[in-house]
């Protein structure tokens, strides 16, 4: 009788890895609703595009190495990508800059670096990066949220699902309806144009029925439901609560001490977490496993570097979120995190643990 | 968990944890359900020679040879070895190569013995002292050699001698004896009977190493899964009045906590150096089944000729506990147990996380075999073809040595031996914790051990080749000094007869016997007269016994070659069975008939629950 797995242990495995890419596909489905809630259908339909696609190059590169299409696809790790990366592109991106990107994330960042378990960087994120580099002007055009007080004031319009359809598949706006009357600025984007002219954040804040408790109205609660996707993660162990707590007090630490400074320069700890990706970036893009640190001080110090560059882009680089550029900076940084952050193995003295 | 703690006599005790760990389901009620029976007795028992850690033990019986129950059959060889006993009477009927429980499937020498029936004991040594409360007017050297003459060895799996461990040495006091009673692997319930039905006896066993090491006290680390052994070791402990230096402590049922560093942690808090031993921090860990072992040899003089054994799985009609003569078939054990029920994925010795698998169940039971699991498909069902890393970190989580697995497993998969040990893969203790969580279902478990055994491999041929350095280096040397002294006497020579002026007689005249130079020089050298003859007489008899030391000489290299060729098959044959896992990637799940190749024997490796 031929075995595959003679050595011990002979017990049954209790992990799978599709069983935990499923997991993650699962645990997105609250936040998910809630940008489809505020943001209309073009979510589900770049979800569906991405996946599509995702698949597809995922099945023709297996093919073309010359291996077997079904058992990578069953992993379902191009399906995780193409959520996550067609969640963080705007609900009116053309079909075919969500197949470059996502085409790009599975072939050249995923599948030319070996696979699944072999990409330094996050797919998704190299992606969206990728869009966002080749065309910044759609991808950082966003629908305003569904909230009535906010419509009415600016005079802007949603799209019902055929209005986003057409968008998406033959870049046709409504009839009757401008560009600018369906789009707006993300509040970080609007934040940081303003404060770039001089006003301060009470001025900002007064200016304009944008503002919510925390970040812009709408925007502020989707994070909430990506939240409760993350700790769903956490409580099936799909992922460790290192990264996601480092990232999110990485992230409130810095924009606490420069807010605390500056009050009216810098927005407050609130408006940066609930804000932009930072939460959907904390739990479900920082923590894919395989390109970021392995050990348990190495994630706390991945995760801080990441919420503190988010923090720094957000406030003096050149976009207006983040989240990918974090991500991927500390992914390079990632393997030599892990070399100088070993563990003390059983035994062994402080003194002596293993430095190069 | 501190809440059942103190419900427990003793249970207030602090206890410490180790880094990671799993929960598994513990399937102990399968077999911990019935009281302990008596195998029937085979018409066969095999006995291996070695059972232990250290030297084989030398074969003292010839085939023919009527043997009585607990007579002698191999006595050790060296301090590192244990003697080994006939099992029941009989007569031996082969001495040869059986297959034996080990990782590797190798056969080994083992003594047959055709069993009669009759039972008659050999005349046993007598009792050391009447009762444990007698010890202290024992010798303990003589404690000791009558441990090391029962043939005890670690019956929790190592089966390391257990008299050398009761020896730590006069500059290793020892201040804490810990027993394990943890028993942490599913489905063992063997340790469990033991503490239920012989737990006097234990605590017997355990006065008696208290006595050999002279420490303070006795801790018997039982995991809170078994509340009947504990309950029933502090009946025993009361009953002999040693409450003051023997304690049981209740743990947390947490695999591995039966490995002997996780144990010794979680009881004192203290750490194991890497690559060091317990006496260092001055511990000495034995198992129960050894402490009960010990009992029987000092205080009724029986030696090791038998044990229990856990016969478990839902691949058995009726899973229970055995008392066992060593010796005794696999297969007469599973026959005793209702036979298979439906299909078999492996039939394994030890348990599931650290047991290793049986390729036939004609294999004798030994001193260390602690459990005969029969696991169906549904029990341990084929992981499958194995995915690539996806750097998950979960084997790192439950590391219970706080290494790195990932890290290792990609320095094993490039064989980069230098990596694996720059991250502490020899303090790997091959629980199998790591493999037992992977998503991807990698056999993490046996890259370490190819990557260990490659690296011991790779020590022995650099000691191979640095002692052929120096030989030759010192062949070299040696041939050097003979050319010099050569040249020396020439040059001697010459000035003599320069001296002389007379051409020496007999230049031509070499004695046959020859080769001696010496004495080719001396006869050659010598004046005429008497004188000479008398000197020529006593350098040709200095010659021949040059001549018969070569001889030896000539003989042992003779021998030495023939044991350089054969350790150069045996290592060849070694080589063979640790065929390196099968290339995991995606693209090599056609390489399983490789993967079903076995990992080597892992004797430097902490067994469970030693």
């Amino acid at each position: 009788m031929a075995m595959t797995f003679v050595s011990s242990p002979h017990s049954a495995r209790v992990n799978r890895v599709d069983q935990v890419m499923l997991q993650v596909c699962l645990a997105l489905v609250p936040g998910t609703l809630a940008l489809v809630w505020f943001f209309g259908w073009g979510v589900l339909i770049n979800m569906a595009l991405a996946t599509l696609f995702a698949v597809l190059a995922e099945a023709l590169v297996m093919k073309l190495r010359g291996r077997p299409a079904l058992p990578a696809i069953s992993d379902y790790s191009a399906v995780v990508t193409a959520l996550l990366f067609a969640l963080t592109i705007p609900p009116t991106m053309p079909w075919w800059m969500t197949m470059l990107g996502i085409v790009f994330a599975i072939v050249i960042v995923k599948q030319l670096y070996g696979g699944i378990g072999y990409n330094p960087f996050n797919p998704a994120m190299a992606g969206y990066v990728f869009l966002l580099i080749s065309y910044p002007v759609a991808t950082t055009s966003w629908l305003p949220p569904d909230v009535p007080a906010l419509l009415e004031a600016r005079e802007l319009s949603t799209l019902s699902f055929l209005d986003s359809a057409r968008l998406i598949f033959m870049g046709a706006l409504p009839e009757g309806l401008t560009w600018d009357a369906v789009s707006a600025a993300t509040p970080l984007d609007e934040m940081r144009t303003l404060l770039d002219q001089g006003q301060t954040i009470d001025e900002i804040r007064a200016s304009s029925p944008l503002w919510g408790s925390f970040g812009g109205r709408g925007w502020e609660w989707v994070g909430n439901w990506f939240l409760l996707g993350g700790l769903y993660l956490l409580w099936r162990r799909v992922i460790s609560w290192e990264i996601p707590v480092a990232v999110l007090g990485g992230l409130l630490a810095a924009s606490a001490a420069f807010w605390l400074v500056d009050p009216q320069h810098f927005p407050f700890p609130g408006f940066h977490l609930f804000s932009g990706a930072a939460i959907l970036g904390a739990f479900f893009i920082a923590t894919d496993p395989v390109s970021a640190c392995t050990t348990r001080r190495g994630q706390l110090i991945y995760g801080a570097a990441i919420g503190g560059t988010i923090f720094a882009i957000r406030t003096w680089g050149g976009y207006p979120d983040a989240v990918a550029f974090a991500v991927l900076l500390m992914n390079i940084a990632a393997p030599m995190i892990d070399q100088y952050s070993q563990p003390r193995v059983f035994g062994h003295r402080r003194s002596e643990r293993k430095k190069a | 968990m501190s809440g059942l703690r103190s419900l427990l006599p003793g249970g207030q005790r602090k206890l410490w944890h180790f880094h990671g760990g799993v929960h598994l389901p513990d399937e102990k009620t399968l077999s911990n359900g019935c009281p302990v029976a008596a195998a029937p007795l085979p018409t066969q028992l095999m006995l291996p020679l070695q059972q232990h850690i250290g030297a084989p033990a030398r074969c003292r019986v010839s085939v023919g040879d009527k043997v009585l129950k607990g007579q002698l059959i191999a006595e050790p060889q060296g301090y590192i070895s244990a003697p080994v006993h006939a099992s029941s009477s009989g007569t031996v009927v082969a001495i040869e190569s059986r297959p034996i429980p080990h990782p590797s499937g190798l056969s080994a020498p083992c003594v047959v013995i055709e069993t009669d029936g009759e039972e008659r004991w050999a005349e046993l040594p007598a009792p050391l002292a009447a009762s444990a409360a007698e010890l202290d007017a024992c010798d303990p050297a003589a404690l000791r050699e009558r441990i090391r003459a029962s043939g005890i060895v670690g019956m929790g799996g190592a089966s390391f001698p257990t008299n050398v461990k009761l020896n730590p040495g006069k500059d290793q006091p020892i201040d804490t004896v810990v027993i394990n009673g943890a028993e942490c692997e599913p489905y063992i319930t063997c340790d469990d009977l033991l503490m239920r039905e012989r737990a006097a006896d234990i605590v017997d066993g355990v006065r008696v190493m208290l006595h050999l090491v002279q420490a303070k006290r006795a801790l018997i680390g039982v995991e809170d899964n078994k509340p009947d052994a504990a309950a029933a070791l502090n009946r025993a402990i009361a009953d002999a009045g040693v409450d003051d230096r023997v304690e049981v402590v209740v743990i947390p049922t947490l695999y591995p906590s039966g490995g002997e560093k996780q144990l010794i942690r979680i009881l004192t808090g203290k750490e194991v150096p890497s690559h060091g031993i317990p006496a260092q921090i001055g511990i000495v860990c034995q198992n129960v089944g050894t402490a009960a072992a010990v009992a029987d040899a000092v205080l009724r003089g029986q030696p090791l000729i038998e044990r229990l054994v856990t016969v478990t799985g839902r691949g058995v009609v009726e899973p229970r506990n055995y008392r066992v003569p060593i010796g005794i078939s696999a297969e007469a054990l599973i026959a005793a147990s209702g036979g298979y029920r439906g299909e078999l994925a492996k039939l394994v010795a030890g348990g599931p996380m650290m047991g290793f698998r049986l390729d036939t169940d004609l294999v004798p039971i030994t001193k260390a075999t602690n459990c005969l699991l029969a696991l169906t498909p549904e029990e341990s069902p084929d992981p499958g073809a194995p995915l690539p890393c996806i750097r998950c970190g979960r084997c790192a989580e439950v590391c219970p040595a706080n290494l790195l697995p990932q890290q290792l497993y990609w320095h094993a998969r490039a064989k980069e031996l230098d990596k694996v040990q720059d991250y502490n893969l020899f303090d790997c203790i091959e629980c199998g914790c790591c493999a037992h969580v992977c998503p991807s279902h990698i056999p993490l478990v046996q890259y370490y051990r190819f990557a260990k055994t490659e690296s011991w491999a790779r020590e022995q041929e650099k000691r191979a080749a640095d002692h052929a350095r120096e030989r030759h280096a010192a062949r070299e040397a040696r041939l050097e000094r003979q050319e010099r002294e050569r040249k020396a006497k020439l040059r001697k020579k010459k000035e003599a007869v320069a001296a002389g002026g007379t051409k020496p007689a007999a230049a031509g005249a070499k004695p046959a016997a020859g080769g001696a130079k010496p004495a080719v020089g001396g006869a050659k050298s010598a004046p005429a007269g008497a004188q000479s003859t008398a000197d020529a007489k006593a350098k040709s008899e200095a010659a021949t016994a040059a001549t018969e030391d070569r001889a030896d000489k000539q003989a042992l290299i003779e021998a030495a070659r023939r044991r350089a060729a054969e350790k150069k098959a045996m290592l060849a044959k070694a080589q063979e069975t640790t065929a390196p896992p099968a290339d995991q990637d995606a693209s090599a799940q056609d390489d399983a008939a490789a993967t079903t190749k076995r990992a080597q024997p892992r004797e430097a490796v902490v067994a469970d629950q030693e």
